[in-house]
């Protein structure tokens, strides 16, 4: 074959399979929706779960018929944890792809890079992690929670009498905007609280900082002057060294019990949690939580997983993002059930009050005005299992307050 | 420290029942119904009454709650499940008839937990066993009550132990600062003198605050002559102590700093390959613990301790082999085009990221810690831990072994004069390809010893290398590209130097303080702080 030829018969075969997925495209018609999460880089760590999720309940959706007559199609793709890749990411899947809807993001300054890109072309985003507040769009949903549905009630939990009563607070955390926003909204709040300024200590550590010897042994100093909590704000990667630090100091969670809100039990798949026992996390919803809901959901998953061949099968556990993520999903599909169209404008309005029967056993309401779940806050114990035993709970989903009523210059902004 | 309120009665009533443990009546099942309440509070009060009765079945009782082995019905009944898996009262050890189809665990909290503790300690302080009694001392030290008094007195005169006897007299003491008697006062801080525990220094210094009232806590000048003297040589002994601790981090920071960066001394200091994918070669080590961990689990349970020495081999070999692939197939195709190189490793180490992520997934996988080199050894307060202390040493035998292989044996010497005169070496018969290909292996081998180590104190994921290659980097510019001694001394220093800094810095300033240091340093001197000298160094 010459190189004219050649040429030829390859351009040939490739407009002869492109048409031909053209006409299958055209035969069935699908509703696309967008997967936007790390899948290699730092966060791949948490954001993959996200991922598998969302394509399980697509397929779930999908499986009991779809969505107004139409199947969905999940389009996957992978900003490697690089924030301006995710607003490049989120340009290509609105523009090219032509998704209704995206599912994604982790970290505050992902969605912060993708939120003008999601405005400008008036789509919509769910957004599924607990996370600092200060924000609304009229373009995002939030499935995660705001301050007020975790860090401040598992604060207020350690400081009650049946949590330890304590007195002295050590705010750890590394140094980026997630961090800082809720240990000043936790700042104010503990001296509304009649805190004193020298019982709070705030120290920040590097991304990736994998060297904890000197905090842990600060963190002693700073209990001998009363009974001490700390609150962790530590992100990713960095839990594990820092655990395995106060596990081999010796300070057990009767001496000093830390609280922290980025560990789940995704996290705790790569620690040793014998020596951890009695530390506390603050979730909207836990693995172990009873109930036919989560029942079937962490089953569902389970068999996903198996499927799917995800590596270390054996061990995989369902965690709060991946619950926020399935909420966000089945209740966006109810959305467009109801509008009866994907059109970005009449799903927005039909989400406002949408309801759903959640995996930690609560009914979820959409609030129409700040676009925030309703939410239960549980705090949970680590146990030897790496699990968590959930030892305090609201009766109730709490409304979320996103504009931290703590921060100044948020009072005009409490009716959201 | 001295908590009033919240175990008084617990302490008063458990007290007499030791005293008498014979009068003691048997437990019964509204004692212990409690438990079965969702209230946190309740469940508190449960304990308490099960610890008043204070016999050996209530303290079964306790040691069961601790271990959350007790459960509860949906009637109520607390249980226990007994070896068969059949359902018993958790008392009278009966059969249930019927069996209970549900029951769940009853939910010990933190608060509970320490609640446990003290109690367990109460009825064990009297107890045979050494280890037993230590432990107890330890947890009424951090619980103490005034009402514990003669009881600590009845437990001193019947101890032996040294150390059982400084924590029991310790507590003694902090007790009495709050005695009525001055001389009882002052015996009680002359005892607290000898002290080096930060939490008494606190207690003695909100002695000496004045209360609302304009008074002192303290209200005898004499005895406040005394706390301000123990306080001054608390204080001298919390220093020390201090230092000691930095010092100890600083090493143990230092040693992992070496141990991740040897391999590169070797395959860039030497060699002259600008490797940024060694810090995968440092995963790879980790991984190969992991799977050497996996296959113990697996296949030789009852040896499981012993997994990390069989991994320190497997590391090596396994991320030679991969540094000699690389070598052969990469790299000897770039060597003296340190920009290709650099180009070069960086896209392998990126593969390699992704391999793993693909292999293992993108999760942290879960190396434990073997017994032996679990928790830690406790100096004048300070804890050091086992694994940090185990690196150290295992960093100082790496580098015993580097400096026997590089100085004593022949392939040393060919590595040295490789080194030093290329085309010299080449000429006197030295197959320099080889040597090549050998000295790389090392390099790389030795980033999976580092591996093993590192998989003992952090992650282990596909991202670890990432963590630790501008460190390696760091340190082998810093302590002079060629040579290995400055690289010890460049690792050790700023890992020292880092800890030194931190307490008073924090971590973020820490790090930027070093890195603006370094660049200070190799202003000064571009060939590192401990640079060759002489012909031997070329262009």
């Amino acid at each position: 074959m010459n190189r004219k030829q050649f040429i030829k018969t390859v351009i040939g075969a490739t407009l002869g399979i492109s048409s031909a997925f053209a006409m299958t495209a055209q035969a069935e018609e699908t509703i696309k929706v967008g997967i936007l999460h790390s899948l290699s880089g730092t966060m791949a760590i948490s954001e993959t779960a996200l991922k598998n999720t969302a394509l399980m309940t697509i397929e779930e959706i999908n499986a009991n018929g779809g969505l107004l007559g139409k199947q969905l199609e999940p389009v996957v793709v992978d900003p490697a944890s690089n924030w301006p890749l995710f607003a490049e990411k989120a340009r290509q899947l609105i523009t090219q792809d032509e998704v209704d809807v995206v599912f994604g993001c982790w970290t505050s300054v992902s969605r912060k890079s993708v939120l003008p890109v999601f405005e400008e072309l008036n789509n919509l985003l769910f957004y599924p992690v607990q996370y600092e507040g200060e924000e609304l769009s009229q373009n995002v949903f939030y499935t995660g929670a705001a301050p007020n549905q975790q860090a401040i009630p598992a604060v207020e939990y350690l400081m009650s009498e049946e949590g330890g009563g304590a007195k002295r607070w050590y705010l750890l955390g590394t140094d980026y905007v997630y961090p800082r926003t809720t240990n000043k909204i936790l700042r104010a709040f503990l001296i509304s609280k009649g805190v004193e300024e020298s019982d709070i200590e705030e120290v920040y550590t590097p991304f990736g900082h994998s060297d904890y010897q000197t905090i842990v042994a600060d963190i002693k100093k700073f209990s001998a002057g009363g009974k001490t909590a700390v609150v962790s704000t530590i992100n990713g990667d960095s839990n594990v060294p820092f655990y395995k630090e106060l596990g081999n100091a010796g300070l057990k969670a009767t001496d000093v019990p830390v609280v922290a809100f980025s560990v789940g039990e995704e996290e705790l798949r790569g620690i040793d949690t014998k020596p951890l026992l009695g530390h506390l996390a603050a979730w909207n919803y836990f693995m172990s939580v009873k109930g036919k809901q989560n029942r079937s959901f962490t089953k569902m998953y389970k068999a996903w997983a198996k499927k799917n061949g995800v590596p270390n099968l054996d061990t995989v556990v369902t965690n709060d993002p991946m619950e926020a993520t399935y909420v966000g999903i089945k209740m966006w599909a109810q959305a467009v059930e109801q509008a009866g169209t994907t059109d970005v404008d009449a799903v927005r309005d039909a989400m406002g009050g949408q309801t759903f029967k959640a995996p930690s056993g609560f009914t979820l309401t959409m609030d129409a005005t700040n676009h925030h779940l309703h939410k239960p806050v549980m705090i949970g114990e680590i146990l030897p299992n790496g699990q968590f035993q959930v030892v305090w709970s609201t009766k109730t989903p709490i409304r979320a307050q996103p504009w931290s009523p703590f921060i100044t210059g948020n009072e005009s902004k409490q009716g959201l | 420290m001295l908590n009033n309120k919240r175990n008084a009665l617990l302490f008063i009533l458990s007290f007499l029942a030791l005293a008498f443990p014979m009068v003691g009546t048997a437990l019964d099942r509204t004692d212990i119904s409690g438990l079965a309440s969702e209230h946190v509070m309740e469940r508190l009060k449960a304990i308490d009454k099960i610890a008043l009765v204070g016999d050996s079945d209530a303290l079964r009782l306790l040691k069961e709650l601790q271990n959350s082995e007790l459960l509860v019905t949906d009637t109520g009944q607390i249980v226990l499940e007994n070896d068969d898996w059949d359902v018993i009262d958790a008392i009278t050890l009966e059969m249930l008839d019927p069996q209970p189809d549900t029951y769940n665990t009853v939910i010990v909290n933190n608060r509970m937990r320490s609640q446990l503790e003290s109690a367990v300690g109460v009825l064990q302080l009297l107890s045979d066993d050494r280890e037993i009694r230590l432990t107890s001392a330890k947890s009424l030290r951090d619980n103490l009550s005034p009402l514990l008094l003669t009881f600590l007195n009845k437990a001193l005169a019947q101890e032996s132990d040294e150390e059982i006897r400084r924590i029991l007299q310790e507590s003694q003491s902090i007790i009495l600062l709050d005695s009525p008697d001055e001389q009882e006062r002052i015996d009680a801080v002359n005892y607290l003198t000898s002290s080096s525990e930060r939490r008494v220094r606190e207690l003695l210094v909100a002695k000496l605050e004045k209360n609302e009232s304009g008074e002192f806590e303290e209200v005898s000048a004499e005895v406040r002559v005394a706390i301000e003297f123990a306080v001054t040589a608390i204080d001298r002994k919390l220093t020390f102590i201090d230092y000691f601790g930095r010092l100890f981090s600083g090493l143990s920071l230092g040693s992992i700093l070496l141990l991740a960066a040897m391999g590169l001394a070797i395959t860039y200091g030497l060699l002259g390959v600008i490797n940024l994918a060694h810090g995968e070669m440092l995963m790879i080590g980790a991984y190969a613990t992991y799977v050497t961990q996996q296959l113990f689990v697996n296949y030789l349970p009852s040896y499981f301790d012993l997994y990390v020495l069989a991994a320190i081999p497997m590391a090596f070999l396994s991320s030679a082999i991969i540094g000699v692939v690389l070598e052969r197939t990469v790299i000897r195709w770039l060597y003296g085009r340190p920009l290709e190189t650099l180009l070069a490793t960086w896209g392998i180490s990126l593969f390699l990221i992704q391999l793993v992520r693909q292999i293992f997934g993108a999760q942290n996988v879960e190396v434990s810690n073997p017994t032996w080199l679990s928790g830690g050894v406790e100096v004048w307060n300070i804890v050091m831990p086992l694994n940090r202390i185990a690196i150290i040493v295992f960093a100082a035998l790496v580098l015993i072994g580097i400096w026997l292989l590089i100085s004593q044996t022949r392939l040393g010497l060919f590595i040295r004069s490789v080194t030093q005169n290329r085309s010299m070496a080449a000429c006197v018969g030295v197959n320099t390809a080889k040597v090549d290909m050998l000295a790389f292996g090392l390099g790389s081998g030795i980033a999976g010893l580092a591996g093993v180590a590192l998989s003992q104190i952090g992650n282990v994921g596909p991202d670890l290398g990432q963590a630790y290659i501008i460190d390696s980097f760091m340190v082998v510019v810093l302590g002079g590209v060629g040579q290995l001694a400055g690289t010890v001394y460049a690792a050790l220093g700023l890992g020292v130097f880092s800890k030194f800094i931190e307490p008073g810095v924090g971590a973020v300033l820490t790090k930027i303080i070093i890195l603006v240091f370094i660049i200070a340093v190799i202003q000064k001197r571009p060939q590192g702080l401990f640079a060759l000298k002489g012909r031997s160094v070329e262009g």
